[in-house]
């Protein structure tokens, strides 16, 4: 706990404005992970702009099809929206998957996307963490390493992202409507969230004082038939050990078309895009699926405690689709 | 107890009744208020600062930035500790707080930061800078195996022989021999423990979240050369504790000490990372077991062989052979345990410490054993029943183990069993079930308790022991109202408060058995000093009746043959012109738990609860994931004080034993030497979702010699044999045996998954 400002912000001009004055200054929404994080000494903002007052609490049909998310709706809203629960049930059902409804009627659609991994290490001051603390080492990698990242991982971080919202947004093909000091853009959520690399204290590719104000989910009929699979340690309340969004239509028995997204497997919401184009064409079964589950987990490398996710991973896009295919 | 009145049906006893919670009203308004929750006038903030170095030294701890931090009163560190002594309650290593500037554990205390507000110690408490002198800890227990040693001093037994066990297996005609292994993890009560304690000179006042006041009381009155008159320890309600505030450690006497040193009443609360630190867990064992047995299923010989951690100043012994020690018949027995220190924080009870852990690796041994022989595994049970204590030798007061297993066995619908693993696949869902022995020791404290009759004919009942959120006030009400013959609403329970007749630390389940039969006894003391009034009175309707001759009922007391001759309580107190009449008791083993003196003594019997767990369990082919989803568990605890109070006290040790089977692990950072995963988002204990309805079967006992009330403790029981009856089961479902706790997913699909 430090000493802080805080500002309550009435529009999104000015909250923008206020945010990009305090280098050390962060949006507040919902709070369920940022109270968190300074109750730990992690998170150790000058300021806080508290946003959650801002007229984006809305969901929007877009003119060509789909809908506009505003970036303050919460995550029970949302999953409970019936435009959402007919068209895109993925969506429903990895926001259900996650947290408590406590915790759900709380978290925000843009912050949901922004939450920080739940890496043990990361949330302790008393270790080292590249993502915390650059430079000063990742004690995962030789250390507890259960939950952690499979795929886009680097030498300097081996995080998951922990969002399940984020995993079936990243299978739509979302995408985020951001308002920055210099003006509003529009970036695919694919682009949201980087990689470690060398500076995994990087997270997302928003400038400072760019705050995201809406997340359009575009019209996809195939999305009709979607489903969210999360496997995790306990039935609720839990994150994922590794988690599918999957989209499949079928035609003639058939692959005409599927849409694939992994979760607690990478540092960001993984789009195995190469298993997909593999899989458009093939016979919709099981045997097409596991050969596709494969490419899509090609490279993954595992550590000593999470080497099991790799094979489940690979276990639970299959599962994900066969369901799909025999709903 | 019940009194009948002539022509009329008798009024069932409330002992035994399942009467709702008398603090429930309480409890769901906020009224009911637990120790941080004393809010005393000048109030200020006491915040630890913990080592995050398992093993060293200080080497500089530079506190004056946090000094000038606004409202910072005053910094403790080793350099400003007065000198303590060592407290005598074991195991004390970690109760002497900042003794030397030498780190033992991570999270160890260096320095308490006390300040007018929360928010400014907290930050003052991040300005303290400790540089340290880093070494490599050790905190690997089956890296240090062979530094192994037999303790000092435990509760139970380190080891224990009887027989050959070599000769034993000589003869057998199979054998299992095997190693399991439970992790280290932590109580994780929803009230943290937390301390408020203020000085008024020389007396001490303070509100501690407890399961023992009385040996805080002690601890503090050691640590700062008190006498008992001028320390008082309250703590009226505790959100739970399973052992881990069983002890006093190092933040309640810090906190004293504060307080002593800014002159004001001081409040600390542990953080939720601090519960993982500095108050204990229950530690990592491995446990190899040999079974073995002739083809027909009879031991012949039983070798139990157990490492636990322990840290560096205690001497904690997880006794996991207890049960192994006497649960079966078998001629060769050898038990052993051995201690290994870490530099690890203290180790201490935890709900069934020892009988948990080590009924898990033992009613798993046996599951394996039965597959092995092709038997039943209750048949395999029964070919072993122990009629007697074999480790003592002595009979046990009671045993309906029989009667448990029959008849948990019918109400789960055992007989249908396919016995044979993975005979059962519905979609991608394995199905299996399994059962396993539940057992845990009756014991019995001394304890002091005083019953107080006032002048309008209610009644305060006045106890030292604690309500851990178990329903001691509740069950002291219904016996109080009982023994003397008045409504529960006229009882009124008060516990918790050093001030009051001296009870032990509620542990070991033996509250209800032992306040209750302390309040018992001065109930019944009460009764009779009350009808001595009455039958003493010569213008009482009841002069000269003798008092076997009376009922006591709704605050009435009567001639059982004459109803109408009769006279209040309030109206026999005030015909004497009493404001209140009292009687103080004191029940102990040996004198009154056999009651009349021609019973047998303390220590002729063996006084164990025993019960038969069955679950059923589905796990997912593929993905591994295990669901529990029905359970039936039967028990005999001699005579049942309060029907619902104990069922709930038994589901949620089977709750609990699914989360020790499936969820609970304390990770160790081993390079760093500190616990990973911190707190509840990361610490798994089950959510509703995991726990399916969990059917109690209560199986009537009737035991005289275990405690004058006839009950058995229950608050430990429902673990034990929850965790191997879901391995079990999880066998059943795939053939998989998992011999290390917790049985996660990746533990279920090894060798198909990584």
């Amino acid at each position: 706990m430090r000493p802080l400002t805080y500002e309550r912000a009435t529009t999104v001009d000015g909250a923008v404005r206020s945010q990009a004055q305090g280098p050390d200054a962060r949006f507040l929404a919902g709070g369920t992970n940022l109270v968190d994080l300074m109750k730990y000494g992690v998170e150790t903002p000058g300021k806080l702009v508290d946003v959650s007052r801002l007229p984006l609490s809305t969901i929007e049909p877009l003119p060509a099809g789909g809908l506009r998310v505003g970036a303050l709706v919460k995550n029970a809203d949302l999953a409970e929206d019936p435009r959402v629960v007919r068209a895109y049930p993925v969506l429903s059902q990895a926001l259900l998957s996650g947290a408590s409804p406590q915790l759900r009627n709380l978290a925000t659609t843009g912050g949901n996307l922004l939450q920080r991994t739940r890496c043990w290490y990361f949330y302790d001051t008393a270790f080292a963490c590249n993502k915390r603390a650059p430079g000063s080492g990742c004690p995962a990698i030789l250390g507890q390493n259960r939950i952690h990242a499979v795929l886009g991982q680097s030498e300097a971080c081996i995080a998951v992202h922990p969002s399940d919202l984020a995993v079936a947004l990243a299978m739509l093909d979302a995408q985020v409507q951001l308002q920055g000091p210099e003006g509003p853009r529009t970036i695919p959520i694919g682009e949201l969230h980087r990689l470690p690399g060398d500076t995994p204290h990087l997270e997302t590719t928003l400038k400072h004082g760019e705050l995201i104000t809406a997340v359009d989910v575009p019209a996809l009929p195939l999305a009709a038939r979607s489903r969210y699979v999360k496997v995790r340690d306990r039935a609720s309340f839990a994150f994922a050990l590794t988690s599918v969004a999957v989209a499949l239509s079928v035609s003639g028995g058939v692959v005409e078309d599927v849409r694939l997204a992994l979760g607690g497997v990478a540092p960001k919401p993984w789009r195995p895009l190469e298993a997909e184009r593999a899989l458009r064409g093939r016979p919709a079964n099981a045997h097409s699926f596991r050969e596709a589950a494969e490419l899509a987990l090609q490279g993954a490398k595992g550590f000593p405690h999470n080497r099991f996710k790799i094979e489940l991973a690979k276990r639970s896009i299959v599962r994900g689709l066969v369901e799909l295919l025999e709903a | 107890m019940a009194t009948r009145d002539e022509g009329k049906a008798p009024a069932p006893p409330l002992v035994g009744q399942p009467m709702s919670r008398v603090d429930g009203t309480l409890k769901v308004t906020g009224a009911a208020r637990y120790a941080a929750e004393f809010e005393l006038p000048g109030l200020v903030h006491a915040v630890l600062v913990e080592s995050p170095i398992a093993r060293g030294t200080v080497k500089s701890l530079d506190t004056r930035a946090a000094e000038k931090a606004p409202g910072v009163l005053a910094v403790i560190t080793q350099k400003t500790m007065p000198t303590m002594p060592t407290p005598t309650v074991p195991p004390a290593g970690d109760s002497t707080p900042l003794l030397d500037w030498t780190i033992r554990h991570s999270g160890q205390i260096v320095a308490v930061v006390v300040a007018g507000t929360l928010e400014q110690a907290q930050h003052a408490a991040e300005l303290v800078k400790a540089a340290y002198d880093e070494e490599k800890p050790e905190v690997e227990l089956e890296a240090k195996l062979e530094t192994g040693f037999v303790p000092n001093t435990s509760f139970r037994p380190g080891e224990s022989k009887r027989g050959n066990v070599e000769q034993g297996v000589a003869g057998a005609a199979t054998k299992i021999d095997e190693v399991y292994r439970t992790p280290p993890e932590h109580h994780n009560p929803m009230e943290p423990h937390a301390t408020v304690a203020a000085w008024e000179g020389e007396r001490l006042t303070v509100y501690d979240a407890t399961q023992g006041v009385t040996n805080t009381a002690q601890n503090l009155c050691e640590l700062f050369g008190l006498s008992h008159d001028d320390v008082r320890v309250i703590d009226p309600f505790v959100g739970g504790g399973f052992g881990g505030k069983g002890q006093s450690w190092p933040h309640t006497p810090l906190t004293a000490l504060a307080a002593k040193l800014v002159k004001r009443p001081v409040k600390c609360v542990l953080t939720r990372r601090q519960m993982f630190m500095t108050v204990g867990h229950r530690p990592q064992t491995r446990q190899a077991n040999l079974l073995a047995a002739r083809r027909d299923g009879r031991l012949l010989a039983l070798r139990h062989a157990a490492h636990n951690h322990t840290s560096r100043r205690d001497e904690f012994m997880e006794p996991t052979g207890a049960s192994p020690a006497l649960l079966y018949a078998c001629d060769n027995v050898a038990i052993s345990h051995r201690l290994v220190r870490l530099d690890v924080s203290s180790p201490t009870y935890m709900r069934a410490p020892g009988e948990s852990s080590g009924n898990f690796s033992l009613e798993t041994a046996m599951d394996e054993l039965a597959v092995a022989l092709v038997m039943d595994p209750i048949e395999l049970r029964l070919e072993n029943y122990a009629e007697k204590d074999e480790s003592t030798g002595r009979p046990f007061s009671s045993k309906s183990l029989k009667e448990c297993y029959a008849k948990g066995a019918e109400a789960f619908g055992w007989a249908k069993r396919d016995p044979r693993p993975g005979a059962r696949r519905e979609g991608r869902w394995l199905w299996g079930t399994g059962m396993a022995t539940a057992a845990y020791p009756s014991l019995f404290r001394p304890a002091a308790a005083r019953a107080v009759m006032l002048a309008d004919g209610s009644v305060r009942v006045l106890c030292g022991t604690q309500d851990l959120g178990t329903g001691t006030y509740t069950i002291l009400t219904q016996v109080a109202a009982d023994t003397l013959g008045v409504a529960p609403s006229k009882v009124r329970v008060e516990l918790a408060d050093t001030r009051l007749p001296a009870a032990p630390t509620s542990g070991g389940s033996c509250s209800a058995t032992s306040a209750g039969s302390a309040v018992l006894l001065a109930c019944r003391a009460l009764r009779s000093r009350v009808l001595q009034y009455a039958t003493g009175d010569e213008d009482s309707p009841l002069f000269n009746v003798r008092a076997a001759e009376l009922a006591t009922k709704d605050g009435v007391v009567s001639v059982a043959r004459e109803p109408s001759r009769r006279a209040s309580y309030e109206d026999i107190l005030g015909r004497w012109g009493k404001r209140s009449v009292e009687q103080e008791a004191f029940a102990e083993p040996g004198r009154e738990r056999g009651q009349p003196s021609s019973a047998p003594q303390a220590g002729e019997h063996s006084m164990y609860g025993f019960g038969a767990q069955f679950c059923e369990v589905k796990v997912d082919a593929d993905l591994g994931t295990v669901r529990v989803t029905r359970w039936t568990g039967a028990f005999a605890l001699g005579k049942v004080l309060n029907a619902k109070t104990l069922t709930s006290q038994l589901q949620g040790g089977i709750v609990w034993g699914i989360g020790m089977a499936l969820h609970e692990k304390s990770l160790m950072d081993v390079r760093q030497g500190r616990f990973v995963n911190t707190n509840l988002a990361e610490y798994h204990v089950p959510v509703n979702a995991d726990v399916p309805p969990i059917e109690i079967v209560l199986v009537a006992e009737k035991d005289e010699l275990v405690s004058p009330l006839g009950a058995k403790g229950a608050g430990e029981i429902g673990i034990t044999g929850a965790v191997a009856a879901i391995g079990n089961a999880i066998f059943h479902a795939t053939g998989k045996r998992v011999r290390e706790l917790p049985f996660t997913l990746d533990t279920v699909l090894d060798g198909q998954v990584a």
